[in-house]
């Protein structure tokens, strides 16, 4: 019992990322009609958003204590950030400990600004031409973005903590008296899951209860007709690939603390997280978050040591299973409309 | 009336013949002069491959290993301090390059991809005429380069490369390593784990899935084994995994009470920050702390780890506090960090010492073969025992290839004083407790053959 409440909960959290990584995919693609390998990119580029903040909070200037000496036996140089210079040492060690939190305000305007200058400056160039054409393109900008990234932070991957409040893990066995130690969970993956769906939330409400998500909503199912009554859906839309891409980029902020970012962890995700979409439904959003969790439960499951005495290997290949079947059994995915991506 | 057979097909004839006889001595000379391949007898400058990963994930580790040949070059060349060549316990090399010829180097990326590695080396032994080919950061490259250079008739001088199989059943005549490997990584922890934790242990083993984690889950299993621990269950991870959540939670579930991360770079760094994050480390089993080890140690790994190292055990080839800490024994040391530090403005990495140590090895050998020749540098190389390096005394093995020296027991520091203050010494596990024989099973039994050395050409 507890095994199995232990896997689902570990399932959330990955479940989170992949949700959130294919939620903002299908809104590109259901708005713009672009398949965006990008995608990925968009999440590294939002938990490299908390390192920089963190760097930013970090920077330092050196003074030089006497009584100590370096590796090199020379005086020892001793970094004091200039945020406790700004706003005093208490306040100061306060904002370096929440830099993760503190970045999604950076992020988002940082985020929508990146979404807005692909979309302009290179994506709508290409709504024409064949989706292979545009797998090409925005394949290509993914690789460059990581060599952007790696030139400047490395490919190390660089440790971002969480709060030290949410550091820890919480004793999920004890509170529901299945015996002290028996489920432990990390704090922050539970707030990691909270957090996906407080935005989740958040962006269904948007498309659901605003003008603004009216006439998206319309211009997805009808781009023509909307175009035709004197709106210009051209602008909407690229406000939402805006929006996707800090949707994308939150998810990686938040991120940081569970794996310690490096340059290659977009591309870890993307392949997945276009499983999740077909899955969930080309043009979905309910069936990509939905996908999204279920697929993160079932490879969760899939790593068990019991399944993998009977099954080895199922681990790596069950999503690409579970694909496999759906597609066959329901070739539009779990909740695919008809008309979208076909002929 | 005179007759003369001399015609003009004659003429054609007797020319063709007295052409290639005249040529025949050329081609003996031409043939005694490259006896080998890329003999840079009429140069004035030798030139060496430097083949590490400068993109892929071990892009930062490749990085180091380039600081440290080039720091190598500068003081064959007789520039800068010197560095280690002052305490080298072999006073061959004078600072006029190798054999008076000045060195030179090109450089290639492996991307760690054993593919990518072996295109690099190829060019750069085909165009650039590199006279041997050395670096790299993974096992499964070292033995795919290794095999190459032996085909193409050069030197492989090995970087980080920890599996038992580069001079074990993959060893080759012309290749050669100074890392220590995970035989020894486990002769030497498991001594100071049992007296740590204890002979009444059960171990879980995660094991990244390619030839260097097989090695030192064996390794790391026989050894704790032996004094008394118990393997409660291995499994083997994907070495593209980066979310190991899934796999530390079935660990919690079972009864074991150590777990053993045969996990190297990102995997390491990853594999350990969710063990921790998952409370591991703050878990009562079996009335005992619950622990983690880490077989393979590198300051590089330590730092993405960030504090989820602090009291974890591992071994390194080499640290750069050992003279310090521990002693003249490890001399060498000094001399290294402070030439390296000085021109890079912090210590060096053991990746970078290993790759270091390699080009100087290189070079005495030629100096005392007296020839750039790659049978009569392994000839030189073969059985030689040198100190001054940094690990003490040690022996290049004739029989497999492999360096045989102290192993250093470390532990991830607790309050560390500065940002490379991470690990600490727990001891230098002498080289006899470290040493095992040439054909022991683990190394591929009496099957393994270094092979007859190609000098190629």
């Amino acid at each position: 019992m507890d095994a199995i409440i232990l896997q689902i909960l570990n399932g959330l959290d990955k479940g989170s990322a992949y949700a959130l990584i294919a939620l903002g995919l299908t809104l590109i693609f259901g708005t713009l009609g672009v398949v965006n390998f990008a995608h990925g990119a968009l999440f590294m580029i939002g938990a490299f958003c908390a390192v920089t903040v963190s760097r930013i909070l970090t920077l330092s200037y050196t003074t030089v204590d006497e009584t100590r000496t370096d590796f090199l036996g020379n005086p020892m140089e001793i970094e004091v950030p200039y945020i406790h210079n700004l706003v005093g040492q208490s306040a100061g060690d306060f904002m370096i400990d929440w830099a993760v939190p503190i970045s999604i305000l950076f992020a988002i305007p940082v985020m929508i600004a990146i979404g807005v200058i692909m979309e302009r400056g290179l994506i709508k160039h290409f709504y024409k031409r064949p989706h292979a054409d545009q797998i090409l393109v925005t394949f290509g900008l993914a690789i460059v973005l990581q060599e952007i990234i790696k030139f400047y932070y490395g490919a190390n991957p660089i440790p971002t903590p969480a709060p030290s409040a949410f550091r820890g893990s919480f004793d999920f066995g004890a509170f529901l008296g299945l015996g002290a130690n028996s489920i432990i969970y990390p704090y922050w993956r539970l707030v990691y899951f909270a957090f996906s769906l407080v935005i989740i939330g958040g962006v269904f409400a948007f498309l659901r209860y605003t003008t603004f998500g009216m006439v998206v909503r319309a211009g997805m199912a009808d781009r023509e007709t909307v175009g035709l009554l004197g709106i210009n859906i051209d602008r909407k839309f690229t406000i939402m690939f805006g929006i996707a891409a800090a949707v994308a980029g939150l998810a990686g902020v938040m991120y940081t603390p569970i794996n310690s970012p490096n340059y290659h962890m977009g591309m870890d995700f993307l392949v997945l997280s276009f499983v999740v979409v077909v899955v969930g439904g080309m043009g979905s959003l309910v069936g990509a978050v939905l996908a999204g969790f279920l697929l993160g439960i079932l490879e969760s499951f899939a790593s068990m040591a019991a399944v993998l005495e009977t099954l080895p290997g199922i681990n790596q290949i069950v999503i690409y299973l579970v694909a496999i079947i759906i597609l066959l059994t329901r070739p539009r995915g779990l909740m695919g409309r008809k008309g979208v991506m076909e002929e | 009336m005179s007759t003369s057979n001399f015609t003009r097909r004659g003429m054609l004839k007797t020319s063709a013949v007295a052409g290639a006889g005249l040529a025949v001595p050329t081609i003996f000379t031409a043939s005694s002069v490259a006896a080998f391949t890329n003999d840079p007898a009429d140069q004035s400058t030798v030139t060496l491959g430097f083949n590490v990963p400068q993109s892929g994930p071990y892009a930062d580790e490749g990085a180091d290993e380039l600081r440290a040949y080039e720091l190598a070059v500068e003081h064959l060349n007789g520039e800068g301090d010197g560095g280690m060549m002052q305490t080298f316990s072999s006073k061959a090399l004078q600072g006029n390059g190798i054999m008076g010829k000045k060195v030179e180097y090109v450089t290639g990326d492996t991307q760690t991809k054993s593919d990518a590695a072996r295109a690099t080396a190829k060019s750069m032994i085909e165009k650039d005429g590199a006279v041997i080919i050395t670096g790299g950061s993974s096992s499964g490259v070292a033995v795919a380069v290794q095999a190459l250079c032996q085909e193409a008739g050069v030197i492989f001088m090995a970087g980080l490369t920890h599996a038992n199989d580069t001079t074990g059943k993959d060893r080759k005549a012309n290749g050669f390593r100074h890392f220590f490997n995970s035989w020894m990584s486990g002769a030497a922890l498991a001594p100071v784990l049992t007296k740590e934790y204890g002979t009444d242990r059960k171990a879980y083993h995660l094991t990244a899935d390619y030839n260097w984690g097989y090695t030192t889950e064996e390794a790391i299993r026989n050894s704790t084994e032996a004094l008394g621990w118990e393997t409660v269950n291995a499994v083997k991870t994907p070495l593209t995994q980066t979310d190991f959540s899934a796999y530390i939670t079935p660990v919690l579930q079972s009864d074991a009470d150590v777990l053993v991360l045969n996990h190297y770079g990102n995997n390491m760094v990853n594999s350990l920050t969710n063990a921790v994050q998952f409370g591991l480390r703050d878990k009562m089993v079996n009335d005992k702390k619950f622990e983690i080890v880490v077989p393979l140690y590198s300051e590089l790994m330590a730092r993405g780890a960030g504090a989820a190292v602090k009291g974890i055990f591992g071994s390194q080839n080499w640290d750069w506090k050992l003279q310090k800490q521990l002693g003249d024994r490890y001399i060498g040391t000094d001399a290294f960090v402070k030439s390296f530090g000085e021109k890079y403005g912090f210590p060096p990495s053991q990746a970078a010492h290993t790759c270091y140590v390699q080009t100087l090895l290189y070079a005495d050998a030629v100096e005392r073969a007296g020839s750039f020749n790659p049978c009569a540098v392994v000839e030189a190389l073969e059985g030689f025992e040198f100190d001054g390096l940094g690990n003490g005394p040690t022996l290049y093995r004739a029989e497999d290839h492999q360096c045989f020296k102290d192993v250093v027991v470390v532990r991830g520091k607790e309050n560390p004083e500065n940002e490379f203050d991470l690990v600490e010494i727990v001891e230098a596990t002498p080289v006899d407790q470290v040493t095992y024989a040439p054909d022991a099973p683990e190394f591929g039994g009496a099957d393994a053959k270094l092979g007859e050395c190609n000098a190629g050409a």
